[in-house]
């Protein structure tokens, strides 16, 4: 668990509701994910964020294992801060920077579903757009444009914002790795799980990636000890 | 003095604050320091002599006191502890004998003021603790630390009574918009609340934010915390059991914010220091919090207490203070960021993220394991004695040693004279002409015949082609006191405040059912069925117009708005902003709104269970406007049944509950007519807001709404406005028959149109039914005696009123321009 984790208890709350499976909370020190089939880097401030976002973090012992878990075809999910940690990581291509304006933002935003192929959004439609909130001072993704060209061209930009939000390039939200089994988005699918928090839109990514996982998806090579995700604290 | 009395394990060098401790923990200052003189501290004797109390927050009349209560001269740190712990800031000398009036009990309250936080009961074993706190003198210096650090020390007042912090909101008040420095006191007060608040993950979901030239130099930074506690859980800040080990958890002690609480205590805040504000870290503070949390489960804790304002000074003569005991401190011992810190920069540096902890004497590993495992340090400094007395060692000295009760409990308290300031012949002149340009305002106003085929809802499309055809092709222009609205409405006090709150994270945690932009947030309880409705207000024109009843206003309005979302409202808090209380004219201020808020709080059944009160806001000799702010913690049943705060659908009926008024006395339209607040605070009848509250909750039970919304600032014609734009949906109303009273002639049949849309009359609300639902919701009120009356019907695209027999037009605007003012009014001002 990264010290500064603070929407962790939101992610397992959000998996819960959306797929019925269990979720622990793992301890940032913590370095075997074995036991797991599925791994979300929840948002917060981890270790402050004082420093780049995710720059300290991507250095607890842990993450090592998420390595590890993504190598193996495991499904890897950031949100938010966990997003930052993965680039930091070098899990996914490019960086976030502070938002255009500067300011931190948290609203509900539309995202337009770019393909309906990754094992985090077979439960939408492809071109489907989808209400999810943001809450970030630094979302805006940045990368060369030959790493942006890569990325659509491999349909790996998952999710678009359709507003201009926080500059992001090509109004990027969320993209995939290359292998298609690591995800990356600033946007909370696990604050959209209930009408009355004016959007169920992220109950689906939940349930892909449990379809994914139970029908023994493709990617998933080496897994399969049944649903249960695993959330590292973080980020 | 007295070597020797030091505990035998000090001598030897201590119970090694590593025994047993984390790693790295008590970093031991530097050398130098030594004997008083060394330290360049002054005599007793030549602090007497030269007067050099004074410096240290003490009157002549003080020092004489503390020299009696002590027997001796107080040396230079014993002078230092009594300086800070006698200021106003928190001592409370000038507002103590008033605060008794506060009604402060019931069956709902589990613990009432004198603790960190005030506590109330929502049933099923749980505790609600929630307090508010001013941060408005260092936000007037360095508002992104001065905020940032309110939110951070309103948060460790919360868990530190066990609860687990759930959200905040915050009540700001700052000087006109017009002002760059104004606009960069907003920008980075807001930055600041959200850096904290966002950052260790608790929504900030309130709050309001007014705009008024009388805080140009004194902005109000008035941060709420509300947490949940199991009943059976609570945890206080008191320092007992003879023995029991004394820790310092968290940050280390530095030299910042020396000084804050007499700072706060200080009039100009041109002239206050930088380095008496604190600054924030809220990543510390978030680890501190989850650490706290989680060794108060263990039961191993005695008390805990935020070292706040005056920090070790406080935290430790306060909680031995509630146990009746005394406590010692080895100072050597206090981990701290700078070598050289004398005893005196030790016990009053205001370092933020800091606890003092006592735990029971033989389980201090569990709390070693849990702070270490947080990574945060823990020093064990001290221990609990039972000669009630605050005693510090340094270097193996006596360096003060003074009775707890004489620090806390025997400071003066003041009586300080009260007196209304007299009318003048100028405030005579000032009424006559303020008088006048209200008059001179309605006449601009030209009401309309109204068009042929306008006489329905249904037909505002036949409005507009009317008006597309020539007759009134201006909206703005043509539709009567539709620009007086619009200027209401980009007013910064009531135009809308997302520019604010979209900088909040407002839906961490998942448990924000009604976010910001609602009369009052509805939050749920994690893990339970139950939620809460919390709402702030407090309008500082109507207090300066009438203290007493714009004191029961702030507290009237705020529990409205709670009972608005179906919310009960249980209990209060509240942060008293004042001035000068040693100007006669601004103690009858605040004697006089205690007075109006303690006959709110026993008519509406709202105790009072926590509070704070900040005094001395003036600068350049202009005290603000009297600013009690109250926040109100209710209890929702049911919240499925919480209604919308705007207009749901086309056809429904548009209803007032409450008595109609014509009168613009302390309105916000004749305030911009003036050009400063006029007339007198606008009328509330206690027992009339009672009965109205009670008919909202009735009928939110019994889902005969669809949506309610308070009348406020701006009075009718706002809040239906309010309503359209939330709602995206027209209304066309008609004036009520009072109207009429004034129709013999011209000017005060003008007056009259205006009063009825702009009054700001208490204890009203309009609410959206469904038409079938129109004869019981009438019936309902009847029942519960309150005046209602049936203004028109929900649709089309345009907010139309009209006379009250249908023929004149008073009012009418697209529902677009009306967003359009109220939407882009903060973010246009933003971007100069």
């Amino acid at each position: 668990m990264f010290p500064g984790s603070n929407c962790d208890e939101d992610a397992v709350k959000g998996i819960r509701t959306a797929t019925g499976d269990a979720a622990d909370l793992i301890w940032h020190t913590a370095d075997n994910l074995d036991a797991y089939d599925a791994v979300v880097l929840p948002g917060g401030f981890s270790y402050g964020d004082y420093l780049r976002c995710g720059a300290i973090a991507r250095f607890s012992p842990v993450m090592a294992a998420v390595r590890r878990a993504a190598e193996a075809g495991k499904l890897v999910l950031g949100i938010c801060n966990g997003f930052q940690i993965l680039t930091e990581s070098h899990l996914l291509p490019g960086a976030l920077l502070r938002n255009e304006h500067l300011q931190f933002r948290c609203e509900l935003v539309e995202l337009v579903v770019e393909h309906a192929r990754s094992p985090f959004t077979l439960a939408y439609q492809p071109g489907e757009v989808i209400r999810i909130p943001i809450s970030h001072g630094e979302g805006r993704y940045h990368a060369d444009e030959a790493v942006l060209d890569e990325l659509e061209r491999a349909g790996r930009v998952l999710f678009r914002y359709r507003q201009r939000v926080n500059g992001s390039l090509r109004d990027i939200a969320g993209i995939l790795n290359e292998r298609g089994n690591v995800l990356g988005l600033m946007p909370h699918p696990e604050r959209a799980v209930a009408a009355w928090m004016g959007s169920e839109d992220g109950l689906r990514m939940f349930e892909s990636m449990r379809r994914f996982v139970t029908d023994g998806g493709l990617l998933a090579a080496g897994a399969g000890h049944g649903a249960e995700g695993g959330v590292a604290h973080g980020g | 003095m007295a070597a020797d009395r030091a505990p035998r394990w000090l001598q030897d060098g201590g119970p090694a604050t590593g025994a047993g401790a984390p790693a790295g923990v008590a970093g031991t200052p530097a050398p130098a320091a030594g004997p008083a003189e060394q330290r360049g501290e002054p005599g007793p004797e030549e602090i007497r002599d030269r007067r050099l109390y004074r410096d240290l927050g003490l009157t002549d009349d003080e020092y004489e006191r503390v020299v009696n209560l002590i027997g001796r001269l107080p040396n230079y740190v014993e002078t230092g502890l009594f300086g800070v712990l006698w200021s106003e800031h928190c001592s409370y000398k000038s507002s103590k004998i008033h605060l008794r009036k506060f009604p402060t009990s019931g069956p709902q309250v589990l613990q009432g003021p004198g603790e960190n936080a005030g506590v109330v009961d929502i049933g099923g074993g749980l505790g609600i603790a929630f307090k508010m706190e001013s941060h408005n003198h260092p936000s007037a210096v360095e508002p992104y630390q001065g905020a940032a650090t309110g939110v951070g020390g309103i948060l460790r007042d919360i868990y530190t009574m066990g609860a687990r912090p759930v959200t905040f909101l915050d009540s700001l008040r700052f000087g006109d918009i017009a002002d760059a420095r104004t606009r960069y006191l907003f920008a980075q007060v807001v930055a600041g609340i959200g850096g904290y608040g966002n950052c260790v993950g608790i929504p900030t979901v309130g709050g309001e934010a007014l705009f008024d030239p009388t805080y140009q130099h004194n902005p109000l930074v008035n941060a709420m915390c509300v947490g949940v506690v199991r009943a059976d859980r609570l945890v206080k800040g008191v320092a007992a059991g003879v023995g029991n080990p004394v820790f310092v958890v968290g940050s280390r002690t530095g030299r910042d914010g020396i000084h804050g609480a007499t700072f706060a205590s200080a009039e100009d805040p041109e002239a206050k220091e930088r380095s008496a504000v604190q600054v924030g870290d809220p990543f510390l503070g978030k680890l501190l919090m989850e650490a706290c949390l989680e060794l108060m489960e263990t039961g191993a804790v005695v008390g805990v207490q935020d070292m706040g304002a005056a920090g070790l000074t406080s935290s430790s003569a306060e909680m031995a203070s509630r146990a009746s005991g005394g406590i010692e401190l080895f100072l050597d011992r206090v981990p701290v960021r700078e070598s050289g810190m004398t005893p005196y920069e030790m016990m009053l540096s205001e370092s933020q993220e800091r606890m003092l902890v006592v735990l029971q004497r033989g389980r201090e590993q569990v709390a070693f394991d849990i702070f270490q495992k947080w990574g945060l340090q823990v020093a064990e400094v001290g221990r609990v004695t039972d000669d009630g007395m605050l005693r510090l060692w340094f270097r193996g000295e006596v360096v003060a040693e003074v009775p707890v009760r004489a620090l806390v409990d025997e400071a003066p308290v003041y009586d300080r004279p009260a007196v209304a300031r007299p009318r003048t012949a100028e405030d005579e002149a000032r009424e006559r002409a303020a008088a006048e340009r209200l008059v001179a305002k309605v006449a601009e106003v030209r009401p309309q015949p109204v068009p042929e085929g306008a006489g329905a809802p249904a037909a505002s499309r036949d409005a507009r082609t009317a008006r597309a055809a020539g007759d009134a092709k201006d909206g703005q222009r043509d539709g009567g006191f539709a620009p007086h609205l619009l200027e209401l409405l980009r007013h910064p006090s009531i135009a809308d405040k997302r520019w604010i709150y979209q900088q909040y994270d407002t839906s961490v945690r998942t448990c924000t059912y009604t976010g910001p932009g609602s009369d009052a947030a509805v939050l749920l309880v994690p893990d339970t069925d139950r939620a809460i409705a919390l709402a702030t207000d407090g309008n500082g024109r109507y207090v300066y117009l009438n203290p007493r009843r714009g004191g029961a206003i702030a507290v009237a309005e705020a529990s409205r708005n709670v009972a608005c979302a179906g919310g009960r409202p249980l209990a209060i808090t509240n942060c008293l902003n004042f001035g000068n209380p040693e100007k006669p004219h601004v103690m009858y201020q605040l004697v006089q709104a205690i007075e109006g808020i303690s006959e709110a709080c026993r008519a509406l059944d709202t105790p009072v269970v926590s509070g704070n009160v900040s005094l001395y806001n003036e600068s350049r000799g202009q005290d603000i406007h009297p600013t009690p702010v109250i926040g109100v913690v209710g209890k929702v049943e049911d919240v499925g049944k919480v209604p919308a705060g705007a207009f749901v659908r086309a056809g429904s009926a548009v209803v007032l509950l409450g008595r109609p008024d014509t009168s613009l006395d302390g309105t916000l339209y004749w305030q911009l007519a003036a050009g400063h607040p006029a007339g007198d605070a606008p009328r509330l009848e206690l027992e009339e807001e009672r009965r109205l509250q009670q008919l909202l909750l009735a009928l939110v039970a019994e889902t005969r709404v669809l949506s309610l919304h308070d009348v406020s600032d701006g009075g009718l014609a706002v809040c239906l406005a309010e309503m359209c734009i939330r709602g995206r949906m027209g209304a066309r109303v008609r004036m009520t028959e009072d109207v009429r009273t004034g129709a013999e002639d011209e000017q005060a049949r003008l007056l009259a149109a205006a009063g009825w849309l702009f009054s700001e009359a208490q204890s009203r609300v309009v609410a959206e039914v469904e038409p079938d639902q129109v004869g019981a919701v009438l019936a309902q009120a009847e029942a519960f005696g309150v005046p209602a009356a049936v203004l028109g019907e929900t649709g089309g695209d345009e907010l139309v009123v009209t006379s009250p027999g249908g023929r004149c037009l008073w009012l009418r605007a697209d529902v677009a321009a009306l967003a359009d003012a109220f939407e882009q009014s903060l973010p246009l001002w933003m971007a100069r």
